[in-house]
């Protein structure tokens, strides 16, 4: 496919630190490769602002290949840009048309706070985490080949499902109650489906739940939005699974 | 949440099957039927406490639905600038706690028209009347006369004749001024009629009979209609979702159950917009 370029306008939330306020600034960038990404078209951005001696824009990336859950941005109204099942790395300027005007906006979220432009603090998920996302192995030196363990096909694969979040916060971003529930959901359920995970079950959904709460998180609605907008496709009946799991916990005491 | 939601659920299908009774039976002995069935639902024991885990459910719901909307309020201080919910989530699931609000409206209006007027209010409530028709001889001609007598029905199943009779404390019938000494003697308990307060409120045109038109019943009726909708969109979302709360969540009987809610969002609260209605378009 040939490439094209196209011309674009943006619109760009401008934020110097946690504290000040921030505010949508407008920017022109010409000549827009649509082969690049999303990413590489800020890269472009930045690369003009420094030219004209402006501070660049702050956004966060690592992998640039969907598997690190570090890219973030609500992209013209939607967590990760208007296509379902990517990461906005794997987001295409392809998608967009000439002399369009695209809104990119920081995840918002109590539990996500701003650091600086549309970079915000996700550190809330690795609390919680360390809250229960772990299983305590025997690290003597004689470890047992997780291998060795027979574990039906079915639960191996939803357990895979599950694992496969990133952790990069779409759930979050996109949910109307800023819930966390998609990702805890994941977390809690990829352990609780494994028999190596079956030991910390109970105390795990109770102390990850309660971190989730803590951090101020909002309550799951059941809207489904997070499922729809998650780049790895996790699954509301990993919610349920939690809810399911949490019920029990509470109820055996 | 989802089990107070689930009950009110149950609660309107037990509500429902009730006030069918006002358009699938008619003539006297359907009124009949539904003031016995009315009288019954305020008398009996179990359904009494059925009533008060009804009034405790919707009031923990409300509470619950409140809070939980302010917290998630909160969790989102600083709102996005261009945001397109619509394409990830239903209007209905986006808007739980105003169609509940609405809900809230409806059921103070409701208890106000209905149960009010039938429970609370000081107003004397007209008692189920039977009319009758008899002949008689009349021993000065000898002719047959046709006669009529308006009567009460007592709970104890005989009849009174309206006059001579007094109404005290809504149902109580008594026998007035027996003797000159104006004693009073009772009678027994009538049944309300409360099948005709229902008919008076969304029964527009009674000119036939000799009643005036009801000027608010077309208004009633589009309230009630509405409402309805607005049920309609509040169980559209809430029904599955009581059961994803619960954790109940499989991908084969999922889809039922999200079928299954989206009729009973349909089919309930249109049977109910049903009865005022049949009621406004036959009377
Ligand atoms: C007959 C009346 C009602 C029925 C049958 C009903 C049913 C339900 C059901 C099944 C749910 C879902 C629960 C869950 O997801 O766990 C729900 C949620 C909710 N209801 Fe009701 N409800 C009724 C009246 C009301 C009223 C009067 C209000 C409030 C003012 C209200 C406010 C809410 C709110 C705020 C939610 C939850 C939010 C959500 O899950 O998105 N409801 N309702
Ligand atoms: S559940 Fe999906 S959207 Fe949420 S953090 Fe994990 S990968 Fe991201
Ligand atoms: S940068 Fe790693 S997922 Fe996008």
């Amino acid at each position: 496919m040939a490439s094209k370029f196209i011309n674009i306008n943006l619109k760009i939330w401008r934020q110097k630190n946690a504290n000040a306020k921030g505010s949508l600034e407008s920017y022109k960038l010409d000549k827009v490769s649509t082969d690049s990404s999303f990413l590489e078209m800020l890269d472009q951005l930045n690369d003009q602002l420094i030219n004209e001696q402006k501070e660049s824009i702050a956004f966060d990336h690592d992998c640039r290949e969907g598997i690190c859950g570090m890219c973030s941005l609500y992209i013209n109204g939607r967590a990760h840009g208007p296509e379902t099942g990517t990461t906005t790395c794997q987001l295409h300027m392809r998608k967009f048309n000439d002399g369009d005007t695209i809104y990119v906006e920081p995840w918002r979220s109590r539990a996500f706070p701003i650091i600086k432009d549309l970079v915000v603090d996700r550190s809330a998920f690795d609390r919680i985490q360390q809250a229960g996302g772990f299983v305590s192995v025997n690290t003597s030196g004689r470890t047992m080949d997780a291998n060795a363990i027979p574990i039906p096909k079915a639960d191996a694969d939803k357990a895979f499902e599950a694992a496969a979040c990133i952790g990069c916060g779409a759930c979050v971003a996109t949910c109307k109650n800023g819930s966390a529930m998609l990702f805890v959901g994941a977390k809690v359920s990829q352990y609780a489906l494994l028999p190596q995970g079956k030991v910390e079950a109970k105390e795990r959904v109770v102390n990850m739940v309660r971190q989730m709460d803590e951090e101020g998180f909002g309550n799951c609605t059941n809207t489904g939005a997070c499922e729809i907008e998650c780049p790895k496709g996790i699954s509301l009946e990993n919610i349920a699974r939690m809810n399911r799991e949490f019920l029990f916990a509470a109820a055996k005491g | 949440m989802a089990l107070t939601g689930l009950f009110l659920c149950t609660f309107l299908v037990g509500h429902l099957a009730g006030n069918l009774q006002l358009v699938f039976s008619t003539g006297e002995e359907g009124k009949r039927a539904f003031n016995e069935y009315a009288y019954f639902m305020a008398h009996n024991p179990a359904i009494k406490l059925l009533s008060y885990v009804t009034y405790i459910s919707i009031l923990f719901h409300i509470v619950d639905g409140f809070m939980l909307t302010i917290q998630n309020k909160k969790a989102r201080p600083v709102g996005y600038a261009y945001n397109k919910p619509s394409a990830n989530s239903s209007m209905a699931s986006r808007n739980m706690a105003v169609l509940g609000t609405l809900i809230l409206v409806f059921l103070a209006t409701h208890m106000a028209n209905f149960w009010w007027k039938a429970k609370v209010s000081e107003d004397k409530f007209p008692l189920h009347v039977k009319e009758i028709s008899f002949q008689q001889n009349n021993e000065m001609t000898g002719q047959v006369q046709k006669q009529t007598m308006k009567l009460y029905l007592t709970t104890a199943g005989n009849y009174v004749p309206v006059d001579g009779f007094i109404v005290k404390n809504k149902t109580e019938l008594y026998e007035a001024q027996l003797n000159a000494q104006k004693v009073e003697l009772k009678m027994g308990e009538g049944y309300k009629d409360l099948h005709s307060l229902v008919f008076a409120f969304f029964g527009h045109d009674k000119t036939k009979q000799g009643f005036p038109i009801n000027d608010m019943a077309l208004a009633g009726l589009i309230f009630y209609v509405i409402s309805m909708l607005v049920l309609g969109f509040h169980l559209w979302h809430g029904f599955s979702s009581a059961f994803q709360t619960l954790g109940v969540n499989h991908p084969a009987y999922t889809p039922w159950i999200k079928k299954i809610g989206y009729g009973f969002a349909i089919l309930v609260p249109g049977l109910f917009a049903l009865i005022p209605i049949v009621i406004f378009i036959t009377k």
